[in-house]
């Protein structure tokens, strides 16, 4: 089973990165870009049988650091 | 009986053999040095220190990988007995990724890795590590850091500076962290982590001492308990 797991910066959290990727849209001449966040998405392949609540617990311990950042679990097929 | 410190090495680790340096300097004992697979740490220890570096290449999150290398659970019981902890730089991510600490250390607000010796001011003067400094105080300690941006979120910060947490901050926040917020200590004050790296301040060769009184507080203190 393909799982793709997206990490983002919490709202409200400052996200440099970001904030450097949109100046840079910005000197390239692309105009009407609001913002920018930069976030991972991380792909994994596991076990069909691979729980929800294995896959949350896989987020919550070491994919995401739930004090700066939010994640999303999609599974892909 | 001889105090009995130990510097763990990650992958990537590379203030470690400083940190045994400032260690000796003041205890006279060479640390042990703990390699971040041995699973098993002597049951007796004095002092565990995390050096700086770049654990594991800062891969998924600075300190991530580190904060659950097999080493680190020897690191969290003994911390939760109460036996000192010092994480400096890349150490104190791996305490605060590994949940011994509040926040996270984020990429610096400016995007650039910082080098320099930077003031400081010592917020709480009682703790085991920071007996030796003066409420107050300003001492010169350098950093080196990528991701030094202190963040936890406004009840943290609150509750951490009702409860005296906020070891040393800032004099000019260089990097973007909440508080101006240097270095932080657990709730029981046998965690202390901070981006500042005090072994490197311990010899006038360094070009200043400002970090001696730390090393020497907490380990002397020990030796005399």
């Amino acid at each position: 089973m393909k799982i793709r797991v997206h990490v983002s910066l919490k709202p409200g959290v400052l996200d440099p990165q970001g904030r450097a990727v949109h100046h840079a849209l910005e000197g390239l001449g692309f105009e009407g870009v609001e913002d920018v966040r930069v976030g991972r998405s991380i792909e994994l392949d596991v076990a069909d049988n691979t729980s929800d609540a294995a896959l949350t617990d896989m987020c919550e311990k070491l994919l995401a650091n739930t004090v700066i950042e939010n994640y999303r679990i999609e599974k892909v097929g | 009986m001889p105090l009995r410190a130990a510097v763990i090495t990650f992958p990537g680790s590379n203030c470690d053999r400083d940190m045994a340096v400032a260690i000796e300097r003041v205890t006279g004992t060479a640390p042990l040095r703990v390699w971040h697979a041995d699973a098993e740490l002597p049951e007796r220890l004095d002092f565990i220190a995390l050096p700086g570096g770049f654990s594991y290449g800062d891969y998924l999150r600075s300190g991530a990988m580190a904060a659950n290398s097999p080493v680190m659970r020897g690191v969290k019981q003994h911390a939760e007995r109460g036996v000192p902890v010092l994480g400096v730089c890349n150490g104190f991510q791996v305490l605060t990724e590994a949940g011994l600490l509040p926040g996270a250390l984020m990429r610096n607000a400016s995007q650039n890795f910082i080098c320099r010796t930077v003031p400081l001011k010592v917020e709480n003067s009682t703790s085991l590590f920071t007996a030796g400094f003066a409420s107050g105080q300003t001492i010169d300690i350098p950093v080196a850091h990528h991701d030094g941006n202190y963040f936890a979120d406004e009840d943290t910060l609150d509750r951490l500076e009702g409860e005296g947490r906020v070891a040393f901050r800032y004099v000019e926040n260089c990097n973007g962290s909440r508080r101006d917020i240097a270095g932080v200590l657990n709730a029981a004050g046998n965690v202390l982590g901070m981006m500042p790296h005090p072994e490197r301040a311990v010899d006038p060769a360094h070009g200043g001492t400002d970090g001696l009184a730390l090393f020497e507080n907490a380990l002397r203190s020990l030796a005399d308990a």
